[in-house]
């Protein structure tokens, strides 16, 4: 019997066309639009000027706060302007547009593919070099990583968790480097363990992906204290919580942090991109991001700087004609973006690109009670009971049924035979609540 | 890219599910059952169950497009479902204008004026059999005999039902082959056990339903009824004959699992069973009437909004 | 028999009759009587434009405050005021009588749409999700959260403008369109003299270009008419100009200026070429 969660859940078709593919280098960009809020938290501070000459992998932009991330150039060349530019969040927000000329790459950042295994780093300076280099968690959460590197005190971890899932359909980045980079991400594993103190890591990895579970647990055994855990297939496995429940089955309380489980998750890239940063001295500043979807003819893993339009991998993958819908992310939790030139961040693990007649939602209809929903919820809530709430603002009844619970994983909607937008709602809700336990507390 | 791109927050997939799905679901989950109840009582079945479900249609046609001035919505199948529940809880023998009563009932009064699918309180076909079974108890509780496909409608032989022999001391029953299969006197939709359990089968393993009412309905009775039987076997009857016969099978896997008028979590669903079979096993053990299915039924809607409040989803990470 | 029949019914009746008067008059709340008569003078709207869960709360706040300052019936407005002041033997302040205006003019045909919004039809959900069907992600989403919050039936969108239109004599002022609007679109502004009023139709904080690119009548903060304008009403800060009302003295001038019509006259007779330059 494999491990997974254990309430709720559902089984979307994986459609994960581009697995398998090798991980191709996108073109650089002939101009990089780099946004100072790739991450949750204090937008970064940028550092440089217009007209500035820069090399690829120098710091751009200084963290905001503790919980921010530098950002540093992914291309070499010269600041053309700091404006504001869309990006995913669906609004304007300031970023760096620069200007490429060569590929020149800083000083000091190794490039070679010889492998480094050996790493005499004390903790301290591990959280410093991923600090640095600007790492945000790129599972599509973008938390800042030395933030859950640093536990709050009172809270010790005992395990590192590598989220190797990839439970959203369509997207197979993460796949493609456990194929590629696998002994990377377990030395990356290795480093994450060191800086926490930590002497056991599992990586789970949905069994939907047997060749990666394979070849990362025979390479495993040379790394102590390190397991693979093969998972059963089923969404919304990759949620922190979620995750957590499968592997150590702890349940993290309502409004508890995930480290109060004695879990630390973090994603493969995260690991693969600690790895580069600790090892390598090579900032974040590319990603594997899958293309897929109907809405291209040839999917496929691009290994691109921060910064590319989204429209210049869709074009490598044979964009057709009249997309319906631009996804950055995959279909359950990825945001539907309104313009195909903003760029790539350090969240986008994929770029999801559906055909018009898969775009549109059908129409609502009444609520049957049928409870398909309160099934599928992977969190215990009932979210048809939190859509009416929200409806009726009745945030009280919200609260006490945990809207602020949600993790927005989409599972109601899918199941819903009403075709009822229950999320778009408790979505509302949840904000509310969370507003108004903020405005108690203070 | 000439077109406009669609936004719409995420999810951007559907699994499929639909209304129609469901509905139509549990229509093929009824089939067997009508099958069964074809061959026994011929073509009084046939006529029942197009005279139901036809009115059951026609009358909410007629008022989502004339009183409620909405779109009519016949086209998602809960009106033939409706139609096919009630005619399955009918006398194969039972005249028109007593069918088109029910319909009326179930569709205009049960169903609509709380405002349509979803909103009703009550099962819309167990509200117009009960109607009926009040308001006509001689047409209601007469039974036809059943045959090798009849052409008779209502003017075949009559007999009685295994519950209304035991109720009335009757010694001779038939023989549990003849319950499972379903050669007995009855609703034209509950005589045959095997018939019912193949349609339970095909919604569960469809995930229209859960196991959870129906094993509880069941189970409860039989638990009930085992230990009445035990105590004094000449006066209470066998538990298999209590789940063989009547419409608790009916209920238990058609009428209690209806999803508007049925708990929303697996605890509640669980409450709401044993509550159901407690009550059938109650009333058909020392009430008057010998069938108590759809009163219990009935008696667990109106208390599913208090389930509701009490019992709720396992919450993630506990309380 | 007959009499003992009526002898119970009649006996249960006194009875409960006892009983219920006895329980009355011990569970009975002191009530200042004045209560009654301010609730009286109130709209009974229970809009909660005072602040207040409704003209019962109102009510019992004004009877126990020691002045009438910072309380205001927006429904009621000076008039209802006066009367609670009556009552209460306190003075009334003074108010201004206002009026919600919609700050965006971005129609179907100023602003055209660059993508299809599918969701529910919310402006906080789409606002949530985005900046907006257009190219403009400060103007109107068009989807009546206004008009939904509305109690009085005084603002709704117009279909074929895709905006919102408030109807002067219907609204109360009572601002529940200014909270639930997720761009801050909407303002209660002094209704003026003849309900004659002025003000920049729009909130577009981006600069000229875009802001232009995106609305053809966008505010592109270009200044002209806080040039223009003799009263210093109006500022002007991130490329967007704002008039204020308690200075504006009407005179037409800045809406003449506007090089893309984003200042907007309301209830003014239409002006004449000729005595145009006279009058200002």
């Amino acid at each position: 019997m494999q491990k997974t969660f254990r309430i709720g859940g559902i089984h979307p078709p994986a459609n994960k066309w581009s697995a398998g593919k090798p991980i191709v280098k996108a073109d650089i960009p002939a101009q990089a639009i780099v946004p100072l809020a790739q991450h949750i938290g204090a937008p970064a501070q940028p550092v440089v000027k217009k007209g500035d000459k820069l090399k690829a992998g120098a710091l751009i932009a200084k963290a905001g706060g503790f919980v921010s991330a530098n950002i540093h150039a992914p291309v070499s060349g010269s600041v053309l302007k700091i404006d504001e530019a869309l990006d995913a969040s669906g609004y304007k927000r300031p970023a760096i547009f620069i200007d490429t000329e060569g590929d020149e790459w800083d000083e000091g950042i190794d490039l070679s593919p010889e492998i480094r295994r050996d790493c005499s780093l004390a903790p301290q300076e591990i959280i410093a070099a991923i600090n640095r280099a600007g790492i945000a968690g790129m599972g599509g959460a973008t938390f800042p990583t030395h933030v859950k590197l640093t536990p709050p005190p009172g809270h010790t971890a005992e395990i590192v968790i590598i989220n190797a899932v990839e439970c959203e359909p369509f997207l197979t980045s993460d796949h493609a480097l456990m194929l590629a980079h696998g002994e990377e991400m377990l030395i990356g594993t290795s480093l994450l363990m060191r800086a926490l103190g930590v002497g056991k890591a599992a990586i789970g990895i949905e069994s939907n992906k047997p060749d990666a579970i394979a070849l990362l647990t025979r390479m495993a055994a040379a790394f102590e204290g390190i397991s693979v855990v093969p998972l059963k297939v089923r969404y919304p496995q990759g949620g922190e919580k979620q995750l957590i429940d499968a592997i150590v089955r702890r349940q993290v309380k309502s409004g508890a942090l995930p480290i109060s489980a004695g879990a630390v998750v973090q994603n493969a890239g995260t690991a693969f991109a600690v790895y580069e940063a600790v090892q390598k001295n090579k900032p974040l500043v590319e990603r594997i991001v899958t293309v897929t979807g109907r809405g291209v003819s040839a999917p496929a893993n691009y290994l691109a700087r921060i910064g590319t339009p989204l429209r210049q991998l869709m074009e490598a993958s044979g964009l057709t004609a009249n997309p319906g819908k631009i996804i950055s992310g995959g279909p359950m939790m990825g945001k539907a973006v309104a313009s195909a030139d903003i760029p790539v961040t350090k969240g986008c693990s994929g770029i999801l690109v559906l055909s018009p007649d898969e775009s549109r939602r059908k129409p609502m209809r009444n609520c049957i009670r049928c409870a398909k929903c309160v099934d599928a919820c992977p969190m215990g809530l009932n979210p048809t009971l939190l859509m009416n709430a929200a409806e009726f603002a009745a945030w009280d009844t919200a609260e006490t049924n945990y809207a602020a619970d949600c993790i927005e994983c989409g599972s109601c909607n899918y199941v819903c035979p009403s075709n009822r937008p229950l999320l778009d709602h408790i979505r509302i809700a949840k904000g509310k609540v969370m507003e108004i336990a903020r405005s108690r507390k203070s | 890219m000439e077109n406009k791109l669609i936004i719409s927050p995420s999810p951007h997939i559907h699994s499929g599910d639909s209304i129609e799905r469901n509905m139509y679901g549990v229509l093929i989950a009824l089939a067997p059952a009508f099958a069964a109840s074809l061959f026994f009582f011929g073509l009084g079945a046939l006529v029942v169950m197009t005279a139901s479900i036809a009115s059951c249609v026609a009358f909410e046609y007629v008022i989502t497009k004339y009183i409620m001035k909405r779109e009519p919505t016949v086209g998602d199948g809960s009106a033939i479902l409706t139609g096919a529940l009630l005619a399955f809880n009918l006398p194969s023998n039972l005249p028109l204008w007593i069918i088109v009563l029910g319909a009326l009932f179930a569709i205009g009064v049960a169903k609509m004026s709380f405002g349509g699918l979803g909103n009703n309180i009550f099962n819309p076909a167990l509200a117009g059999r009960v109607f009926l079974l009040i308001s006509f108890p001689a047409q209601m509780t007469t039974w036809p005999s059943p045959g090798i496909f009849p052409l008779t409608y209502t003017d075949g032989a009559t007999g009685a039902t295994v519950l209304s022999m035991l109720n009335e001391g009757a010694s001779q029953l038939p023989g549990y082959a003849d319950m499972l299969l379903g050669r007995m006197g009855g609703s034209m939709g509950e005589i045959s056990a095997i018939a019912l359990l193949l349609g339970m089968a095909f919604m569960l393993v469809r995930r229209i339903i859960t196991w959870h009412i129906p094993v509880a309905v069941i189970l409860t009775v039989a638990v009930f009824t085992g230990i009445m039987y035990a105590v004094d076997p000449v006066a209470y009857a066998n538990p298999l004959v209590h789940l063989l016969s009547g419409g608790l099978l009916l209920g238990a896997i058609f009428m209690a699992t209806d999803y508007v008028t049925s708990p929303m979590s697996r605890s509640g669903m669980i409450v709401f069973g044993v509550g159901t079979g407690l009550i059938t096993a109650v009333i058909r053990l020392f009430g008057s009437y010998p069938e108590g299915v759809s009163f219990a039924i009935l008696i667990m809607n109106a208390v599913t909004p208090l389930i509701n409040t009490y019992f709720k989803q396992t919450h993630f990470g506990g309380k | 028999m007959i009499l003992t029949a009526i002898c119970i019914v009649g006996g249960t009746g006194v009875l409960c009759a006892t009983l219920l008067y006895f329980i009355s008059k011990k569970f009975e709340v002191a009530e200042n009587p004045l209560l009654a008569e301010v609730q009286e003078a109130l709209p009974a709207a229970n809009c909660g434009g005072c602040g207040y869960p409704g003209c019962s709360a109102f009510a019992s706040a004004c009877v126990n405050a020691a002045s009438l300052d910072g309380l205001l019936c927006p429904v009621g407005g000076a008039d209802v005021m006066g009367k609670v002041a009556a009552i209460l033997g306190m003075a009334a302040e003074k108010v201004e009588p206002r009026v919600a205006v919609v700050r965006c003019n971005g129609h179907c045909d100023a602003r055209p749409r660059t993508n299809l919004y599918d969701g529910t039809r919310n402006c906080r959900i789409a606002s949530q999700l985005y900046g907006g069907e257009t190219g403009c992600a400060f103007g109107c989403l068009g989807h009546g959260d206004c008009e939904a919050a509305c109690s009085f039936g005084a603002i709704a969108v117009n279909p074929s403008t895709g905006l919102p239109e408030v109807d002067d004599d219907k609204c109360t002022a009572c601002g529940a369109c200014v909270k639930a609007c997720p761009k801050n679109l909407i303002e209660l502004r002094r209704r003026g003299p003849k309900s004659r009023r002025i003000y920049v139709s729009c909130m577009n904080r981006d600069k000229g270009g875009p802001a232009r690119k995106a609305c053809a009548n966008a505010c592109i903060g270009c200044g002209k008419c806080a040039k223009e304008c003799a009263f210093e009403a109006i500022s002007l800060s991130n490329n967007l100009a704002f008039i204020d009302s308690l200075k504006c003295r009407l005179c037409r001038k800045c809406v003449a200026v506007c090089p893309t019509g984003a200042i907007i006259e309301l209830n003014f007779p239409p002006r004449k070429e000729a005595t145009e330059t006279k009058e200002s």
